[in-house]
C-alpha cells in the first residue's frame, strides 16, 4: 500500500550519494543550518567508488575539499604529489618529460587518495554535521527514482524505505546517475562521451625507497604511446602510503572499436618495464577495479537542474580530462558546494524554487563550466577530429619530416613547453594523434631503451574476480539484457572489465544456440561478477540499474 | 513506552564451541555461555518499539553471576537502557515454572511495563514455557509466535502478525490491549520504513557501543531477599518438574535397521502399530 503523500517524510534537502560531490553539498547545506538527509547505496561510503586518484585543490576554484573538511589531508588522503612525469612509450624505448609545472599550474595542492578510506572518513564527518540539523547520513539505502507530484519533482523514491519529499534534491550519485536519467537530463547512449577507467591497487611497502621520496612526498607518472594496442587512452601510476594505484583511462568508443580487453591493456602497462621498474617482486595486487568516467567536453550538462533537482559531479558529466590530467573529484566538490550555497541563498530570499537556476549561474560565473567545456576545444574539434585531418597529421608526424620536426621542437625546448601548457592540454582533440601517434614518435625519435625484463605476473581475470567481495542479490539481477544479439550487445563481451571473450566466468559471454536446425551466436549475461562500472549501460542494449542498497560489489580500496 | 525483554544464557551449541564428555553429556564448565539465539528476535522486537515510539528497554535474566556477559551481549544488540540479573543460590536449578515466578516478581518490582518480550524456546531446555508462564503469573494478555508488530501508543493497543500454531504457512493478525506479553518467533522481521527510524537506530548504535563496554554500571543484581521470595517456592525446591534422567546424545549406529513400510499397505501398517504399541508401554 502506498501511503498518502502528506504522510511522506520530509526533509529540507536530500543529497543522493556520499562521494566528494555529495560530501561537499552536505557540508555546505549543514553549515547553513539546513536539515539535510544524505543517502548512500554502498554498505559503507566509498564501497562503490573508484578513482585514480589525484585529488586537486585548484587556486581558481571557489571551493576545494579542505575548505569544507579542513582535516582531510591529515587524516584521509595518502600523499601529496610533488613530482609529476609523462612517459612516452614506443616499444621498449621511452622518453620522459617532467610535467611538474603543468601539474602545479592552478594547483594549491594535490594528494593521492584511495576512495574507500577517504569517502568513509568523509561520511563520518557528513553524518556528524548533518545530524545536527535533524538529518544525517544513511548508507545501504538506494534511491531508485524521483518522486513526482503533478509532473513536478518533489522528492525521491528508494528501494529500502518509503518515498521522501524535500525542497531541494542534490543528485551526487556519480556516473550512470539513475536520477539524471529519470529526470531526462542525461542518457547513456554514445560511447564517444565516456571513458572507461581500469585500475589495480598494488602492494608497495617500500614506496619511499623505490621512488626516492620522503613520507610527505609523492610521485605521479603518466604513460602514453603504443602501450595499448592503438586504443586511445593513457596510463597512470600514483604513490599511496604503502600501495601504488596503477591504471589507465580509455576512450570507450576506441575500446569498443578495437574489441580490446581492458584487463589485458592494464596488464600491458603493469608488465611494461617503464612501469614494472617500480613494482615489488613478487607482484601483489590488492584490488582490481573499474568505472566509467564522463568526458565533460562532450557531456557536462549546460543546465544541470530541473524543478527541485540539481545534478553535481559525475552525475552532471562534470569530469574534466585536461589532456593527461584527470579532474573529476575536485569539480564534484566545487559543484556540490555551489549547489548547497545556492539553495541556502535562495531559501534566505524566500524563493527556494530558484535554487537550481542560481546553482547553474554560479557554475558559469565561477569559471567552472569554462573548464569543463572549454570553448577552445569546441572550436578546434570540428577540424581536428575530422578523420582526414587526423590521418594527414599522423602520417606527417610519422614521416621523416615529422620526426625531424619533433627533434627540432625538442632541441628548442618547445616540445616540453607545449606539453606543459595548460592552454594546449585543454584543447587536445580526441584523436589518435595526441594519445598514440605523437607520444610514440617522440619516444621513437628521442627515447632511450629501457631494460625489457619484467617481474610482474598479473593475476588472471578469474583470480581478480575471486579476490573481490560481493553481496549478491540472488534472483534479483540489476541489469537485464534487452537484446541478446551480437550486433546489439556483443561489444560488452570484451569491453566489460570483468568479462572476456572465451572466458566463462565473466558477466557477458558469447553463446551459440541451435534453433530450427541452424545455429546462432548470442550474448548471455550473468551479473554475479559485475563491478557496476556502467560500461554495458552504454555499449549493450540493457535495462541498467544499480543493485539495491548494500548489495553487489564492495571495494575496499577504490 | 517501557519494554522488558527476558533473556537467558545457554551453552554455545555452535560447532567448535560445544563440548561433550565421553558419554555424550554436555560439559557445561567447558562450554561457553551465550545469549539464547532465539532471544535475539525478542530483542529486535523491543528495539523496533523503542525506535518507533521512544522510551526505554530493560533486559532481565535469571542465572549465575556469569550471565553478566549475556546481558552485555543483549545490550549491544538491543541498545538496552538497563539490565537486571536475578541471581543467587536459592534461585539455582529452577525449572521454567520457578523461573517464571522469579521473573514475574522481578518485573513487578521494576513496575509493570507496556510490553514484555520473550524469545520462543531456549536452545538448551527447548520447552518454550518460560515466556508464557511468566505472562500467566503477571496476568496480562499474551501473543505467541509473533513475526511482526505495531503499537498504537495513543489507543494503548498492540497489533501483531503471528503464525497460527507456529505454522509458517498460516498467518493471522491479532490485537491486545497494553500491557501485553509478546513471545517472538524466530521468523520475526524488524521493519524500518523511514529515514527517521534508520537515523534513530544509528544514534542508538553509537551511544550503545560506549554503554555496552561499561555495562556493569547499568546492571542491577537482585537475590531472593531483594525480591522478597520464599526459597520454598523458587529454585530447585520450587520446581515441580522432575527430570528423571537425561538421555545422552546417542552415537549414530554403524548400521541402522530400517524396514520400509508402505502407508497404503494395511497389513504392514498394522504390524508396525503393534510393534510401536509395545514400545510405548501402553496397550
Ligand atoms: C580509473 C579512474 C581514475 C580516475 N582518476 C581521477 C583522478 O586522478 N582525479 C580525479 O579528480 N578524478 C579521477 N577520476 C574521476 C573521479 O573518480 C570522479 O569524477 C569522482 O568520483 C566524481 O565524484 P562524484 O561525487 O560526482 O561521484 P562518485 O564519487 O561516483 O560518488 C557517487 C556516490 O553516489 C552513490 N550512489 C550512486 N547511485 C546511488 C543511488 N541510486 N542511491 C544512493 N547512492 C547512490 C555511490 O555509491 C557513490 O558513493 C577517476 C575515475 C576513474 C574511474
Ligand atoms: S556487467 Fe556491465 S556494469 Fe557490470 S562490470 Fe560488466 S560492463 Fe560493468
Amino acid at each position: 500500500m502506498i501511503p498518502m503523500s502528506d504522510q511522506y517524510e520530509q526533509y529540507e534537502a536530500i543529497v543522493v550519494g556520499a562521494g566528494p560531490g555529495g560530501a561537499a553539498a552536505a557540508a555546505k547545506l549543514a553549515d547553513e543550518g539546513i536539515e539535510t538527509l544524505v543517502l548512500e547505496r554502498g554498505v559503507k561510503a566509498g564501497a562503490k567508488n573508484v578513482s585514480g586518484g589525484l585529488l586537486y585543490a585548484e587556486d581558481s576554484a571557489p571551493y576545494a575539499i579542505d575548505n569544507l573538511y579542513p582535516q582531510i589531508r591529515l587524516e584521509a588522503t595518502e600523499r601529496p604529489i610533488t613530482e609529476y612525469y609523462i612517459q612516452n612509450v614506443a616499444g621498449s624505448t621511452v622518453k620522459e618529460y617532467d610535467l611538474t609545472r603543468l601539474h602545479e599550474h592552478d594547483t594549491r595542492w594535490s594528494d593521492a587518495v584511495l576512495r574507500r578510506k577517504m569517502d568513509s572518513w568523509l561520511a563520518e564527518r557528513v553524518h556528524e554535521r548533518t545530524r545536527e540539523t535533524g538529518g544525517g547520513l544513511l548508507s545501504g539505502i538506494k534511491v531508485n527514482g524521483l518522486l513526482r507530484e503533478d509532473g513536478e519533482i518533489v522528492g525521491v523514491t528508494c528501494d529500502e524505505i518509503d518515498p521522501i519529499r524535500a525542497e531541494f534534491i542534490v543528485a551526487a550519485d556519480g556516473v550512470n546517475s539513475e536520477l539524471a536519467r529519470d529526470a531526462g537530463l542525461m542518457n547513456w547512449e554514445d560511447p564517444e562521451q565516456w571513458f572507461q577507467g581500469v585500475k589495480a591497487t598494488v602492494e608497495a611497502p617500500n614506496v619511499n625507497d623505490r621512488f626516492d621520496i620522503g613520507p610527505q612526498e609523492g610521485v605521479a607518472h603518466l604513460f602514453s604511446g603504443d602501450l595499448f594496442d592503438g586504443v586511445r587512452g593513457g596510463g597512470f601510476c600514483y604513490t599511496n602510503v604503502d600501495t601504488l594505484s596503477i591504471g589507465a583511462v580509455f576512450h570507450l568508443d576506441s575500446l569498443v572499436e578495437s574489441a580490446a580487453e581492458p584487463h589485458e591493456l592494464l596488464n600491458a602497462l603493469l608488465e611494461h618495464p617503464v612501469c614494472s621498474q617500480w613494482i615489488d617482486d613478487p607482484y601483489r595486487e590488492v584490488e582490481y577495479a573499474a568505472k566509467l568516467v564522463p568526458d565533460s567536453k562532450k557531456v557536462a550538462h549546460p543546465d544541470p537542474q530541473s524543478d527541485r533537482l540539481v545534478l553535481v559531479g559525475d552525475a552532471a558529466g562534470q569530469m574534466q580530462a585536461q589532456g593527461p590530467i584527470i579532474k573529476g573529484m575536485n569539480h564534484a566538490v566545487t559543484a556540490g558546494a555551489l549547489a548547497g550555497e545556492a539553495f541556502a541563498g535562495a531559501k534566505r530570499r524566500g524563493e527556494p524554487e530558484s535554487a537550481g537556476e542560481r546553482y547553474v549561474e554560479r557554475l558559469y560565473e565561477s569559471g567552472t563550466m569554462a573548464k569543463l567545456r572549454p570553448k577552445r576545444y569546441e572550436r578546434v574539434r570540428p577540424i581536428a577530429e575530422r578523420e582526414r585531418a587526423t590521418e594527414v597529421v599522423d602520417r606527417l608526424l610519422e614521416s621523416p619530416i615529422g620526426r625531424f620536426g619533433v627533434r627540432a621542437l625538442d632541441a628548442t625546448g618547445l616540445l616540453k613547453r607545449l606539453y606543459s601548457s595548460p592552454f594546449m592540454s585543454m584543447s587536445i582533440p580526441d584523436t589518435q594523434t595526441p594519445y598514440v601517434t605523437l607520444p610514440t614518435v617522440i619516444a621513437e625519435t628521442l627515447g632511450e631503451p629501457v631494460s625489457d625484463d619484467t617481474t610482474v605476473d598479473p593475476p588472471s581475470l578469474e583470480q581478480r574476480i575471486g579476490e573481490l567481495t560481493y553481496d549478491t542479490d540472488i534472483g534479483n539481477p540489476h541489469i537485464e539484457l534487452l537484446d541478446n544479439s551480437v550486433e546489439a550487445s556483443g561489444a560488452a563481451v570484451t569491453a566489460c572489465p570483468v568479462s572476456a571473450s572465451e572466458f566463462g566466468g565473466g558477466c557477458y559471454r558469447e553463446e551459440t544456440i541451435a534453433s530450427n536446425g541452424s545455429t546462432k551466436d548470442v550474448v548471455s549475461l550473468d551479473t554475479q561478477p559485475c563491478i557496476e562500472c556502467g560500461t554495458c549501460a552504454v555499449v549493450a542494449d540493457t535495462a541498467w540499474e544499480h543493485p539495491s542498497g548494500g548489495r553487489g560489489v564492495e571495494f575496499r580500496q577504490g | 513506552m517501557h519494554s522488558i525483554v527476558l533473556t537467558k544464557g545457554v551453552p554455545d551449541f555452535r560447532e567448535g564451541q560445544v563440548s561433550f564428555d565421553e558419554d555424550g553429556h554436555l560439559e557445561r564448565g567447558k562450554t561457553p555461555t551465550v545469549m539464547n539465539p532465539n532471544d535475539e528476535h525478542a530483542l529486535q522486537a523491543a528495539l523496533q518499539t523503542k525506535v518507533r515510539h521512544g522510551g526505554r528497554v530493560s533486559v532481565m535474566s535469571m542465572g549465575p553471576p556469569g550471565y553478566g556477559d549475556v546481558l552485555q551481549e543483549a545490550m549491544e544488540s538491543v541498545y538496552a537502557d538497563d539490565l537486571y540479573l536475578l541471581s543467587d543460590r536459592e534461585l539455582a536449578a529452577a525449572d521454567t515454572w520457578a523461573t517464571a515466578i522469579a521473573l514475574s516478581t522481578g518485573i513487578e518490582k521494576l513496575g509493570l511495563p507496556d510490553l514484555v518480550f520473550a524469545g520462543f524456546k531456549t536452545a538448551d531446555g527447548e520447552t518454550g514455557h518460560t515466556g508464557p508462564q511468566t505472562c500467566w503469573a503477571l496476568d496480562i494478555p499474551m501473543i505467541t509466535h509473533v513475526t511482526g508488530l505495531s503499537v498504537d501508543k495513543d489507543e494503548r493497543r498492540v497489533r501483531a502478525r503471528r503464525l497460527v500454531e507456529g505454522d509458517v504457512a498460516e498467518i493471522e493478525t491479532v490485537e491486545a490491549p497494553l500491557p501485553a506479553c509478546i513471545v517472538v518467533d524466530s521468523e520475526f522481521e524488524s521493519d524500518y520504513r523511514t529515514a527517521g527510524e534508520h537515523l534513530a537506530l544509528k544514534d542508538l548504535r553509537e551511544t550503545t557501543v560506549e554503554r555496552a563496554a561499561e555495562y556493569d554500571q547499568h546492571l542491577t543484581t537482585w537475590d531472593h531477599t531483594d525480591l522478597n521470595l520464599d526459597p520454598d517456592y523458587i529454585g530447585l525446591d520450587g520446581s515441580p518438574t522432575i527430570v528423571s534422567s537425561v538421555d545422552p546424545i546417542p552415537k549414530p549406529p554403524a548400521e541402522r535397521e530400517a524396514t520400509m513400510v508402505d502407508p497404503g499397505d494395511a497389513e504392514a501398517m498394522g504390524e508396525l502399530f503393534d510393534e510401536m504399541a509395545a514400545l510405548s508401554g501402553g496397550a
